[in-house]
């Protein structure tokens, strides 16, 4: 806490002296519940009722030089969550922006967002927080900040953008301290093993991008960790381990219009550094995705999205061969589909949202309606919902199976 | 119909070119009703090279409930065929702010756009079917914003009549292809060559949408409507749009009408 309220004060303070413009001062006061529609156990520690409970205030200060030459950003929230009892500041972004006509440098905690899915991350490396995601909160918690440096170069005629994470962030899943999961295998107590911080375990990320006509085209290449933990289990009497194998990707990515609509198009392969053979049941296989989707407007204020999205598992026979007996295994080939339908109505102050995800090969799903009214220009209120079905706890929405949640945000932005 | 609509264009095209050396000049040969259209569109929604605006809206239901949009709007053309790109940079409301579009509009087929989230620092392109779809919630359409083809309607010269002291010609324009309206009415200054008023009728002739130039400035030898208006008859809405700190001809570069530009707004937009 004391290191992120340092780079706070960096940031409101600090940095207000890079613009030469008065910094813009701005942000919200929110409040953001979810409350379990399928019963708890609420053993002590343990998930209860309310998923959710959290009131915070964000501050944004912004401010850029006269040609927007140098710029800097900060957001930083004041939070207290009544599920855990805490309250906290959390740094979401604070960098500074130095500006080329070739070159633009970012330095500092940002969000980096990549590719072309809609809510499938193929090529975006990036830290997630799921656990946010799942139990309610604004889309935007779903993305982490990085402490990055990001390099934009322009040569023509692409744009070439390179990313350094010198430190490690995993994705921020479901724990059983909020969320009704599956029972880990007996142990006494689990060991995280990040990756040291070091130069030779500093990620590296780029992408290509450039205009083809009126498509866009990406290349993508990143030299990074699994940011979903490998769970080693060594026997009963010892604690579990929690690793993060390293993980090389490439990737590739198409979007333009097409049939009156947007068509994207994405795949990347994941090259699993630590298990090249697929003989270390821990350690993720080495895999391919794709994904393919679609959105049009089909009728007045009306949007439909639809994606198809695959992963298929190389080295599947090494896989099967080296799984402990007793332990179901999976597909090697996982197919996604997703759904998203947006309405706007009364002007635009009321948006009808709906997003579905449907585990074809899993036969689970997850399903997100939502209704926002847009009160005045400085208030919102939002009603939503996090459904998951499954028939199997061993998959990805099916383990989340008994965490089916309904949501209310109240935000007033200033 | 875009066969057709690419042959009529053409055309237009054709009988503009004849037609420049005399408009503007006393000349006795009247302009046609498509001429008319044409130099309207072009004067309202093309002046100058290219344009800086900041642009404030104020939306205001039948209640008198208000909504503010404040934006920066940059607006490049493309050759005179009515190719243009757009950047609009949103300042306001404090939820939005941030937010950047940009539209590359083509004369004969759909346009392309792409919106830029801040906060989750997201570039995307977003499906542009539909043109008559209200603009930020306000009563104008993305086609009133980024304006429209003279082929997507056929236009005829109904009369001449002064309005507000500015002799205008009164042209009645019926969409080509499938609209929300069946008529439109607009009353072009013919010195200016700005519309001045517009009516949209529905298919029995009751008025839908009302616009209104409200002042009118010369600005860097354009003449701009630097405050508009637009009705809604059935909701009780209006949209009240002020332009500022407008200007012409500044050779914006086309580096700045890019998806890179979306993720890194320009000194220009702030």
């Amino acid at each position: 806490m004391s290191r992120a309220l340092l780079v706070a004060a960096c940031a409101v303070l600090g940095l207000a002296g890079v613009g030469r413009g008065a910094p813009e001062i701005g942000g919200f006061a929110q409040v953001n519940g979810s409350v379990r529609t399928v019963g708890a156990p609420c053993d002590s520690g343990g998930p209860c009722d309310l998923l959710l409970e959290d009131e915070r205030l964000e501050l944004k200060v912004e401010g850029a030089s006269e040609q927007a030459r140098s710029a800097f950003a900060a957001r930083v929230d004041f939070f207290q969550d009544a599920v855990e009892d805490r309250s906290g500041i959390e740094v979401r972004e604070a960098y500074v922006d130095l500006n080329g006509s070739r070159a633009a440098l970012r330095a500092g905690r940002q969000v980096i967002t990549w590719g072309v899915g809609d809510l499938l991350f193929t090529n975006d490396i990036f830290p997630k927080d799921w656990a946010a995601f799942f139990s309610g909160r604004p889309l935007e918690y779903l993305k982490v900040g990085s402490d990055a440096l990001k390099l934009d170069l322009h040569p023509k005629p692409a744009d070439l953008e390179l990313v350094v994470l010198p430190d490690f962030q995993p994705d921020r899943l479901p724990t059983p301290d909020r969320f009704v999961l599956p029972p880990f295998p007996p142990a006494p107590g689990r060991i995280e093993r990040k990756p040291a911080r070091s130069l030779e375990n500093a990620e590296l990320a780029g992408r290509l991008t450039r205009a083809v006509s009126d498509w866009t085209l990406g290349a993508y290449a990143a030299r990074t960790f699994y940011r979903s933990p490998a769970i080693v289990v060594q026997s009963p009497v010892e604690p579990i381990v929690m690793i993060y194998p390293r993980l090389n990707l490439y990737g590739a990515s198409a979007t333009g219009s097409f049939l009156r609509g947007v068509l994207g198009a994405e795949g990347a392969y994941l090259h699993s550094v630590g298990d090249p053979n697929g003989t270390d049941p821990a350690i993720e296989n080495s895999m391919a995705k794709g994904l393919l989707g679609y959105s049009r407007s089909f009728w007045r204020d009306g949007t439909v999205g639809v994606q198809g999205y695959l992963e298929w598992m190389m080295d599947y026979e090494a896989y099967r061969a080296s799984l402990p007996p007793g332990t179901p295994p999976r597909d090697e080939r996982r197919v996604l589909a997703t759904l998203r339908v947006t309405q706007l109505l009364r002007h635009q102050t009321v948006v009808l949202g709906f997003f579905g995800f449907w585990g074809v090969t899993d036969e689970d799903g997850y399903l997100i309606p939502s209704a926002r009214y847009t009160a005045t220009d400085n208030l919102w209120i939002e009603l939503g919902g996090n459904v998951f079905v499954g028939r199997h706890p061993t998959t990805m929405f099916g383990a989340l199976d008994r965490n089916d949640n309904v949501v209310a945000t109240l935000r007033y932005s200033f | 119909m875009n066969h057709r609509s690419r042959l009529a264009r053409s055309l237009l095209l054709a009988l503009g070119a004849l037609a420049s050396p005399i408009a503007g000049t006393s000349s006795a040969a009247p302009p046609t009703a498509a001429e008319i259209a044409k130099r309207s569109l072009d004067a309202y929604y093309a002046a100058g090279s290219d344009l800086r605006a900041r642009v404030s809206m104020r939306i205001v239901n039948a209640q008198g409930g208000e909504r503010k949009r404040e934006l920066v709007m940059l607006r490049k053309n493309r050759g005179s065929a009515g190719a243009q790109r757009y950047y609009l940079y949103f300042h306001t409301p404090p939820d939005v702010k941030g937010t950047a579009f940009l539209v590359w509009k083509y004369p004969s087929r759909d346009d392309d756009r792409w919106i830029y989230i801040p906060a989750i620092k997201l570039v995307r392109r977003i499906a542009a079917s539909d043109r008559r779809s209200s603009f930020v919630g306000s009563d104008f359409t993305y086609e009133d914003i980024s304006g429209r083809d003279v082929a997507d309607e056929t236009h005829t010269l109904v009369r001449h009549e002064a309005i507000g002291g500015r002799d205008c010609y009164v042209l009645e324009s019926v969409p080509t292809g499938k609209a929300d309206y069946a008529k439109r009415v607009s009353w072009v200054d013919a010195e200016r060559w700005l519309p001045i008023q517009e009516k949209y009728l529905d298919a029995r002739g009751r008025e839908i949408r009302v616009f209104t130039a409200d002042k009118v400035e010369e600005i860097g030898g354009h003449w701009t409507a630097t405050q508009r208006t637009m009705r809604t008859l059935a909701s009780g809405q209006r949209t009240e749009v002020s332009f500022s700190e407008v200007s012409y001809d500044r050779n914006l570069p086309e580096s700045l009408f890019t998806e890179r530009s979306l993720s890194e707004p320009p000194g220009l937009v702030r």
